[in-house]
């Protein structure tokens, strides 16, 4: 078990390393400057600018010297928010966007699971193919499409929830929902069909001829069993959930990360780039990595001692 | 662990813990129209609170490091320099309430107003001498508007021959501060408006150390207002400042601005009355249209076509003639764009820049490349003959933008329709990319975009001369150098004004050196009980010293 989640935890900082290589060699192959009025420098200007930050100096040198940097915790200061350290706008902008995630993939998992139980229950009837349309739907139309509908008739025509803008926790609502959008579709797709495949499973049958009574089977012994599979999904979907709040927080005004990272891609803002990607990465790769060993402890076939038990 | 525990303790306190970490702005705004039964004392006037918009946030609000309007519009509302732009753009003395010049304009001495800055220290003259200096040490990104200033050793510090301390700046006493330029400059008085001139509080600055001007409490206001408070990626807060000399004129108690960063989301709010004024793109035009506040309004910018002059077709002006007379810009504005720009025949665009006796500029020189296709197809085949071809395929390199890509496909269209034989091809990159093959020189047209420096038709006509790090096509005809050498520093400003006129005709009449296509516009949605809100063309985009109200 240890030496198992050692591997990993190794394997991860050498995936996080690999990212970070590749980031700053692609961004190197950006063009243009991170100086924002670069229309109207002289050469001389811009060599002098150059010199002062350093972009003057053979990739490789950077590198090293940013790879040294961050060794040491520093992750820069930004161009384009002159002063302002690229750890101070992570730290400030990544509670919105955790928010605003962490509560749709909580509404989307509650959602997708009501809806994936009813229709596997009573599979073939109404219910069950509302449901199912309802998740095509989710799957296939992107959430940004929702967040506009639901700006436009939840907002400005019954103005139920604020239109936009960050001012309290009902503001947190409809982006929670916009993005939990293809999670409740993904969730409840999946259950749907893990539920089906575990009601025709012998040990059900069994259960239902001990006598149990039918909730007792579907609690104890469908659901539980038909729930395993689904924290796999919650990693990616997390993962999904991160990309989405890049249009989402736009739409909304949430003052989150998302945004400042298309920004600071447009104004070529080099150390935030690499800043919010690293930070990003981090996240996705630490998802990941509890998702396995989550599934480890929720499934006894799972063996994280690499099988030399077997 | 007990999970019951868990789900008591741990989860509720997580929640609560990251609902702390969310920074809720609940500024419970309210618009000037949610505001209407809020008049003071009931006497029915309004309460003189606004909520204005902005795309993004603030990038920096130490004004010696500024590079965008949306830090500029903010630092002009809450700060005063030597000299301010006024409700005509015409600049008028501000923080200085005398300027004495020297006999030969070499030596400008300034006497300062009495004005505080809001933590209650008067400014001074030295603040003056100590923000210029910081300019020109920490190689401000508009470092070079000293330069164009004219301002003594500028130059050579910019360009690391000297030291920031040889600056041509000077403080006499608290009161009085000394400026001394290489040269007579006429653009002097009105370069002195814009943020990179404004006085930083030495004491205050340096007390701050890396924490300056990153919050509201880290900034020093001396201006019309007050900067309350700021909230980063939600917005900021103005008031009245009570102390300011002027404080009579201004009208408004509270100003604040709102990040909104999508257009849609931006029109549904000011339909919910949660903000009095938004920008709309155009695809939101037609839907808005027909409603109360909806304004088009001129902006500063122009978009024109570069030639490369090294082109062995396009250096024939009789080819660069029937191009730029080819297109039908009424169509571009009016059908293609829709977004309040408007068809430009000149180089200087309309509306922002008059005369010493109060005319505008377009006005003076009028249409100057407005052509019909009959002329267009006349000069096309007249080109032609010359260069020895019977047609001509070229490319032009122009950014990705969906506003570009929609210019350069009507190009192509009318180019190609209007000029027999003509074969327009498209490239289009990234912005950055776009500018590198500018500055390259690597292209037959190019797209080209230009916003002014200051407020001044020089801004669009000095850098056609040659060498100019904006020319970028190897344009050069001594003439205009020459006429660009007088005007810069030609103190009689009446004669100064013919001469920009005649750099144009130049430009245009004479060279058809470039093809303009069209003055940027931008769409508003405003609240039709906002008066006086002043726009101007360079530097910040707006004041509210002037604001009401009604």
């Amino acid at each position: 078990m240890k030496s198992y989640l050692l591997k990993r935890f190794l394997y991860s900082v050498i995936t996080l390393f690999i990212i970070v290589s590749a980031t700053f060699l692609l961004m190197q192959l950006l063009p243009g400057t991170p100086y924002s009025n670069a229309e109207k420098l002289t050469e001389s200007q811009r060599a002098i600018l150059d010199a002062k930050y350093g972009l003057d100096k053979p990739v490789a040198v950077q590198y090293i010297t940013y790879i040294g940097n961050l060794l040491q915790g520093d992750l820069g200061y930004s161009f384009q928010y002159q002063g302002r350290t690229v750890m101070s706008m992570i730290g400030d902008r990544v509670g919105p966007s955790a928010f605003i995630g962490l509560q749709g993939l909580v509404f989307g998992t509650i959602i997708g699971l009501i809806l994936g139980i009813v229709s596997a229950l009573r599979h073939n009837t109404w219910l069950d193919y509302t449901s199912v349309t309802l998740a095509v739907l989710g799957m296939s139309i992107p959430s940004f499409v929702f967040a506009a509908l639901m700006q436009y008739y939840i907002g400005v025509k019954l103005g139920w929830l604020p239109v936009a803008l960050w001012e309290n926790y009902w503001s947190t609502i409809m982006p929670s929902l916009a993005l939990s959008v293809t999670v409740t579709a993904t969730v409840a797709r999946f259950i749907r069909s893990e539920m089906l495949e575990v009601l025709g499973q012998d040990y059900v049958t069994t259960a239902r001829a001990k006598g149990l009574n039918e909730s007792g089977v579907i609690w104890k012994h469908v659901i539980r069993n038909a729930l395993i599979p689904v924290v796999t999904m919650l990693g990616p979907l997390a993962v999904s959930i991160m990309t989405g709040t890049l249009v989402i927080e736009k739409i909304f005004g949430v003052p989150g990360l998302g945004e400042q990272f298309t920004l600071s891609i447009l104004v070529l803002d080099y150390s935030v780039i690499m800043g919010i990607t690293l930070f990003y990465s981090a996240l996705f790769i630490a998802v990941v990595f509890i998702v396995d060993v989550l599934y480890g402890f929720l499934d006894p076939r799972i063996d994280l001692k690499g099988g030399s038990q077997a | 662990m007990d999970t019951k525990w868990v789900k008591r303790f741990m989860l509720p306190a997580a929640a609560m813990l990251m609902l702390a970490g969310c920074n809720f702005s609940d500024s419970g705004g309210k618009s000037s129209e949610g505001s209407d039964k809020e008049g003071a004392e009931g006497d029915g006037s309004k309460a003189q609170t606004i909520i204005l918009s902005e795309s993004s946030d603030i990038p920096t609000m130490d004004s010696t490091k500024a590079h965008d309007a949306i830090a500029f519009n903010v630092l002009n509302n809450i700060n005063e320099g030597l000299y301010r732009q006024n409700e005509s753009n015409d600049v008028e003395l501000a923080g200085a309430e005398k300027h004495d010049k020297s006999d030969d304009e070499i030596t400008h001495t300034f006497t300062l107003r009495d004005q505080k800055w809001s933590n209650g220290d008067p400014v001074t003259a030295h603040d003056y001498e100590y923000s210029w200096k910081r300019v020109m040490r920490e190689a401000g990104p508009y470092n070079y508007m000293l330069v164009t200033a004219g301002i003594k050793n500028a130059e050579k510090i910019m360009n690391e021959e000297a030291d920031a301390d040889e600056l041509g700046i000077k403080a006499i006493d608290d009161k009085t501060l000394e400026v001394t330029l290489e040269a007579p400059n006429p653009l002097f008085e009105t370069l002195l408006a814009f943020a990179t001139f404004l006085p930083q509080n030495e004491k205050f600055v340096e007390e701050q150390g890396d924490q300056y001007a990153l919050e509201a409490e880290n900034v020093l206001s001396n201006g019309p207002f007050k900067f309350t408070s700021w909230q980063q990626e939600q917005g900021w807060t103005l008031e009245k400042n009570e102390d300011y000399w002027d404080a009579d004129s201004v009208k408004i108690d509270k100003a604040e601005f709102l990040v909104i960063k999508d257009p849609q989301s931006g029109a549904n709010l000011y339909e919910t009355n949660k903000v009095d004024r938004v920008k709309l793109t155009s695809s939101l035009v037609d839907q808005y249209k027909d409603n109360d506040g909806f304004t088009n309004e001129k902006a500063s910018g122009t978009v024109f076509l570069r030639f490369n002059h090294n082109n062995e077709a396009l250096a024939n002006v009789n080819i660069r003639r029937a191009i730029t007379e080819a297109i039908d810009r009424e169509g571009l504005t009016d059908v293609i764009l829709k977004d309040g720009s408007v068809p430009l025949y000149g180089a200087v665009p309309e509306g922002f820049y008059t005369s010493p006796e109060g005319t505008d500029f377009r006005e003076l020189n009028g249409d100057v490349t407005k052509g019909t296709p009959e002329e267009a197809k006349e000069a096309w085949e007249k080109g032609l003959k010359e260069i020895g071809a019977d047609s001509l395929t070229v490319s032009i390199n122009m950014a990705d933008t969906d506003e570009m890509k929609k210019v350069g496909e009507y190009l192509q269209a009318q180019l190609e329709d209007n000029l027999p034989g003509f074969k327009l091809e498209l490239k289009a990159v990234p912005f950055a990319q776009r500018l590198e093959i500018e500055k390259a020189i690597e292209y037959d047209l190019s797209l080209s975009t230009w916003g002014p420096d200051y407020a001044d038709p020089m801004t669009y006509l000095d850098m056609w001369v040659k060498g100019s790090s904006a020319n970028r096509m190897d344009y050069h005809n001594p003439k205009l150098d020459e006429l660009v050498a007088d005007a810069r520093t030609d103190t009689d400003l009446s004669h100064r004004y013919e001469t920009l006129l005649e750099i144009e005709k130049v430009l245009l009449e004479e060279d058809a050196a470039i093809a303009p296509l069209y003055q940027r516009g931008n769409s508003y949605l405003t609240r039709p009980s906002i008066k006086n809100l002043v726009i101007h063309p360079a530097g910040a985009d707006i004041s509210l010293k002037w604001t009401s109200v009604e």
